[in-house]
């Protein structure tokens, strides 16, 4: 049994000030005992001789200098990790909370994990079939991709979520050959699972994914970590971390192909934020820590496919933008980390579209190969390209007729206001339950070029537009 | 004295006492686990110390150990074609020494391989007076890139021999005894500190561009060898898309591509596709031509720090020998916020933004490396190092610190827009807010190799799409009906160069890469376009709309396709431009318009 320090000097924040210590090392995992008996997690954020300064995952409410005693574990934040955790519902610090056994670990990881060798890595390029026209199309997720969905208060980011996450698949060849025709609930190869990361969301949040997954039968193939709005602020550190370390014990161990769903990562930065403050360092923009984008990066990274394993993860990470500010630091980091993102605009909201996904400002940076014959169908890019362009094009010429008026508008303008019109209704939006192949979704895009003059069309190949373009009446 | 033992440990920042006999930034190894570290800070006998690896687990009371070297990379045959980390450690190494795909701390794997043995001729001839900067022998070091082994910076003195023949990089291969009567062994292996830019003969100015094969940035914005540039802009906008681009197609002989806090998947990307890309120039894999540095934004953000010095170092040694050397970092952003963490850590007083003071002596330090140069030696070499760094400002937001001090010191700047991108646009370069201060310079090149309108015809296409903007400020208040024709005209212009000109689908094989001839042509045929309609629109029976309806818009539009063996198709395209307008004449002109109406 470690020493157990009683040297507590300075409370502040979630912060601990130790002082005497000896043989602590940073990053060390930590057991806070407070007079009652009561016991928390913390973590060494900065190793001197004779102090630790020591970040609680808990609140630091009811602890006092004397009396609490701080013992070193000698190891990091660790997550046993089995096969078992599959159908469980843990907390935000890994604790089960449905009432079910703890866990048989079948090992112990360190929740931190390791950066991937790049040269270890394999390119992601399998396509996945989400049924969503707007992400199919114009921002095609990639088995093994980071992708985002930036979102604001009120939007249906959730619902979008986990529409991803009960429709997603990988076509396999016939389906691709016979573009469709040969059935979608033909056996797909490999075994899936869902991790799923609460953050300061509210409870009713959680619960409708918890109920969503219970729905369609997915929570026996799920991991759940729950931290809710009531819970510690500051567990939401390790929340990401844990889910990350159980997916990534999932995927390159046990083979299974992983979606990890992260929200609101926006509680996540706000958490950081707070110790960071706590720790007075110097901010960066809006007060957040100058490390923020590498810590991000230590989250956001834990995503991809690994040379000679069969398992892949899947990261759709949520965040609500402050102000729907996409130049917010939060928003704005995550960009410059993932590969892509998916944006929701509320203009689109209000309208009634679901889902509100906006062609300008989404992507998907790793579409290129998961595009094209073989692997869609050969005119996919061109279709994904010209309808970005016809649509950008068009929401131009709808503010233009909001100050001059649509009859002084012309004809090629008229046609591409009209295509726009018909690019929300028709393409955009669709059911919550509507799970379109990606060759419905093709067809719909060729439908809405018909409104378009055929000079117009410089993004597709002539060769297609003599294919699948029809014929006028 | 007190052994040196640390005190303190705070993310990738560790404090050391009995740390008396440490230089500024000699490399040490620190606790047990034989971390790499670098000093950046002395005090007393205490030193900051910055570790290139993670630190959790490491507490005070563990050892520190000094090398007594500084930071430096290994320069030898074997660098092309390598893939490295931040300090020089081949990924490719630390997987077999890890046997993970995952990277695990205090592995020490040497930058170059030992035991391969190179066939080397000498070059020099025994009994003459070398100095540093001299070629002593030659190295096949891939099929494209002759290795020329040099005397080292500061040696100097009479060849006492030199070998020929298949020598490992420690192997003697020349004596050379100097003025003292002292003997120097040279061995391909040498070390060269990162910090520590590399002499050279003098500079020279740039005065012949760097053809990159993307129409906006050699027609409109040209960098010159030799020279810098910054490729600002928000992420999505295609930074890494332009970056890669250059990388694959611009014609120095030797790249130096640094990934510094990028993603890990595209890193992995360059690493598949380079192997298997060939150089438009040679037709061999372009990995031959290629060093690659990787450290993704979750490695150690100290590795981030050096990695770009360890790249600009490789990128000098290669311009020693007097070939085109281009280097580009992406994102160099990343490498200013890992100095912005460092500095915290040392509780530095901040500059802007958090960023330490330093931020721009040390970012112009950095650009300034680039250069065209005499080499060192005798032999009046030539080489040049051009460099282009990506910048990642926050928000898209050009005036923070990061981008204001990298334009302070680069001459080419190309502005990504996101707008551009969000139409899909591409390369999504801002033409009215880039540009390229090496015009005046490059004018003579041009003169001489593409053709004597070449400089006007640029400004014109500049002036054209300067007027568009401000004609479409108009054409959003009242409309199009009140434009005049020539104004119209400039508009239909104006389209026809950003979308049949400028935008370019780099993932297209066929339109990834035009010579300069070829854009020149293009950009000429729009232009004749122009010419043939201006003396006819002016007339009050002309129907603006006969113009764009022409057939030969087409053409124009599909004219990148056009082959660069088959040159002469321009010439037919501008008779047809002119003949197509021709028919358009007042005589046809009441035939021209019952033509459109009953069609």
């Amino acid at each position: 049994m470690s020493t157990a320090y009683k040297t507590v000097t300075d409370i502040a924040g979630p912060l601990l000030f130790v002082e005497e210590v000896e043989g602590v090392t940073y990053d060390e995992l930590c057991e806070v005992e407070l007079q009652s008996g009561e016991k928390r997690l913390g973590k060494v954020l900065e190793a001197r001789s004779g102090l630790a300064i020591v970040q609680l995952f808990e609140s630091t409410q009811g602890i006092t200098t004397e009396g609490t005693k701080v013992r070193f574990l000698g190891r990091t934040f660790e997550l046993g990790v089995s096969e078992d955790m599959l159908g469980r519902i843990f907390s935000g610090s890994g604790r089960p909370i449905d009432g079910g056994p703890d866990i048989v670990p079948e090992k112990k990881l360190d929740i931190n994990g390791a950066p991937i060798n790049p040269y270890s890595r394999e390119f992601p390029e399998d396509f996945i079939q989400t049924g969503i026209s707007t992400i199919d199309v114009l921002n095609t997720l990639v088995r093994g991709q980071k992708l985002p969905i930036f979102s604001g208060a009120g939007l249906p980011h959730s619902q979008l979520a986990a529409q991803i996450a009960r429709q997603a698949r990988v076509l396999h060849k016939e389906e691709v050959e016979t573009e469709g025709a040969s059935g979608s609930d033909a056996k797909a190869e490999g075994k899936f699972a869902v991790v799923f990361g609460a953050m300061g969301v509210t409870f009713e949040e959680a619960q409708f994914f918890q109920q969503e997954f219970e729905k369609t039968g997915a929570l026996s193939r799920a991991v759940l970590f729950l931290n809710t709005a009531d819970n510690p602020v500051v567990e939401r550190i390790a929340t990401p971390r844990l889910a990350l370390t159980a997916a990534e014990y999932l995927a390159y161990e046990k083979d299974y192909h992983v979606t990890v769903i992260l929200t609101d990562m926006t509680n996540y930065c706000e958490a950081l934020r707070e110790v960071s403050a706590a720790r007075k360092e110097v901010p960066g923009r809006r007060g957040y820590p100058g490390y923020l984008y590498t810590d991000l990066a230590t989250v956001y990274e834990r995503a991809g496919r690994i040379k000679g394993k069969k398992g892949s993860i899947t990261q759709i990470p949520i965040l609500t933008m402050p102000e729907d500010d996409v130049t917010h630091p939060i928003p704005d980091l995550t960009g410059y980390i993932t590969e892509g993102q998916i944006r929701l605009d509320r203009g689109l909201h209000q309208k009634g579209v679901y889902p509100p996904v906006i062609p300008m400002g989404s992507l998907s940076r790793l579409k290129g190969k998961a595009q094209g014959e073989g692997v869609t169908r050969s005119d996919h890019s061109g279709v994904d390209a010209q309808l970005t362009a016809a649509y950008a094009r068009g929401v131009e010429v709808r503010e233009l007729a909001v100050i001059l008026g649509e009859s002084s508008l012309s004809e090629t303008d008229k046609a591409y206001l009209k295509f726009a019109d018909r690019f929300e209704k028709e393409f955009i939006a669709q059911g919550e339950q509507e799970n379109r192949s990606i060759f419905q979704s093709l067809s719909i895009g060729w439908d809405l070029f018909m409104e378009l003059p055929k000079a117009e069309l410089k993004r597709v190949k002539a060769a297609h537009i003599e294919k699948y373009l029809k014929k006028r009446s | 004295m007190s052994k040196p033992t640390i005190v303190k440990v705070s993310g990738p920042l560790v404090v050391a006492s009995g740390m008396r006999n440490a230089k500024m930034y000699e490399v040490v190894r620190v606790s047990k686990e034989n971390l790499v570290g670098e000093v950046i800070e002395l005090h007393g006998d205490r030193a900051s110390i910055q570790v290139y690896e993670e630190t959790s687990g490491i507490g005070p009371g563990e050892p520190v150990e000094l090398t007594g070297q500084t930071l430096s990379v290994e320069l030898a045959p074997g660098l092309l074609t390598s893939i490295y980390d931040g300090i020089q450690r081949p990924l490719e190494l630390i997987q077999n020494q890890a046997k993970s795909p995952f990277i695990s701390r205090g592995i020490n794997v040497p930058g170059l391989d030992r035991k391969k043995k190179w066939d080397m001729k000498a070059v020099a001839k025994e009994g003459a007076m070398v100095e540093g900067g001299d070629v002593l022998g030659a190295v096949q070091e891939t099929t494209l890139i002759e290795h020329r082994v040099m005397v080292p910076p500061h040696v100097k003195g009479k060849l006492l021999s030199v070998k020929s023949g298949s020598f490992t990089i420690e192997d003697t291969i020349a004596v050379i005894e100097d003025a003292e009567g002292k003997k120097h062994d040279v061995c391909m292996l040498q070390r060269w500190p990162i910090r520590i830019p590399r002499p050279i003969g003098k500079k020279l100015l740039p005065n012949e561009p760097l053809a990159t094969g993307m129409r906006i940035l050699d027609t409109l914005f040209p960098i010159a060898r030799g020279g810098a540039g910054a490729i600002p802009g928000p992420f999505g906008a295609g930074k890494t898309v332009t970056q890669q681009s250059l990388a694959k197609y611009c014609n120095a002989q030797v790249i130096v591509y640094i990934g510094c806090g990028e993603r890990g998947n595209e890193m992995t990307e360059v690493l598949t596709e380079f192997p298997h890309l060939e150089d438009p120039n040679t037709g061999e894999p372009l990995m031959k031509r290629t060093i690659l540095i990787a450290n993704t934004s979750n490695m150690p953000v100290a590795a981030r720090e050096a990695s770009v010095y360890t790249g600009i170092t490789l990128a000098e040694y290669y311009r020693d020998m007097g070939y085109d050397v281009a280097l580009m970092a992406d994102s160099t952003s990343r490498w200013a916020e890992a100095m912005r963490e460092m500095s915290g850590r040392l509780e530095e007083m901040p500059g802007e933004e958090g960023y330490p003071a330093y931020l721009g002596s040390r970012t112009a330090g950095f650009y300034e490396r680039a250069g065209i140069i005499q080499c060192l030696g005798g032999e009046n070499r030539r080489g040049s190092l051009t460099v282009i760094g990506a910048v990642s400002p926050p928000g898209g937001d050009f005036s923070e610190p990061v981008t204001q001090n990298t334009l302070r010191v680069t001459k080419v700047f190309w502005a990504l827009d996101a707008k551009l991108a969000y139409k899909r646009h591409f390369p999504a370069i801002n033409w009215l807010q880039s540009y390229s201060l090496y015009l005046d310079s490059l004018k003579g090149y041009y003169d001489r190799e593409v053709a004597d309108d070449f400089v006007t015809n640029r400004e014109r296409a500049m002036t054209i799409l300067q007027e568009e903007s401000k004609l479409e400020e108009i054409v959003r208040l009242v409309g199009t009906d009140s434009l005049s024709p020539r104004e119209q005209l400039t508009l239909e212009i104006a389209r026809m160069i950003r979308e049949d000109m400028l935008f370019q689908n780099a993932f297209e094989k066929a339109d990834a890469y035009t010579s300069l001839k070829k854009q020149y042509r293009i950009l000429r045929a729009i232009l004749t376009f122009m010419d043939s309609a201006l003396p006819i629109i002016s007339h009050e029976d002309f129907e603006f709309i006969n113009l764009q309806k022409l057939q030969v818009k087409e053409q124009i539009a599909q004219a990148h396709l056009i082959a660069e063996e088959e040159m002469e198709k321009f010439d037919l395209l501008e008779q047809e431009i002119i003949k197509q307008i021709g028919t358009l004449r007042t005589g046809d002109m009441s035939k021209a318009s019952k033509e459109a109406v009953s069609a």
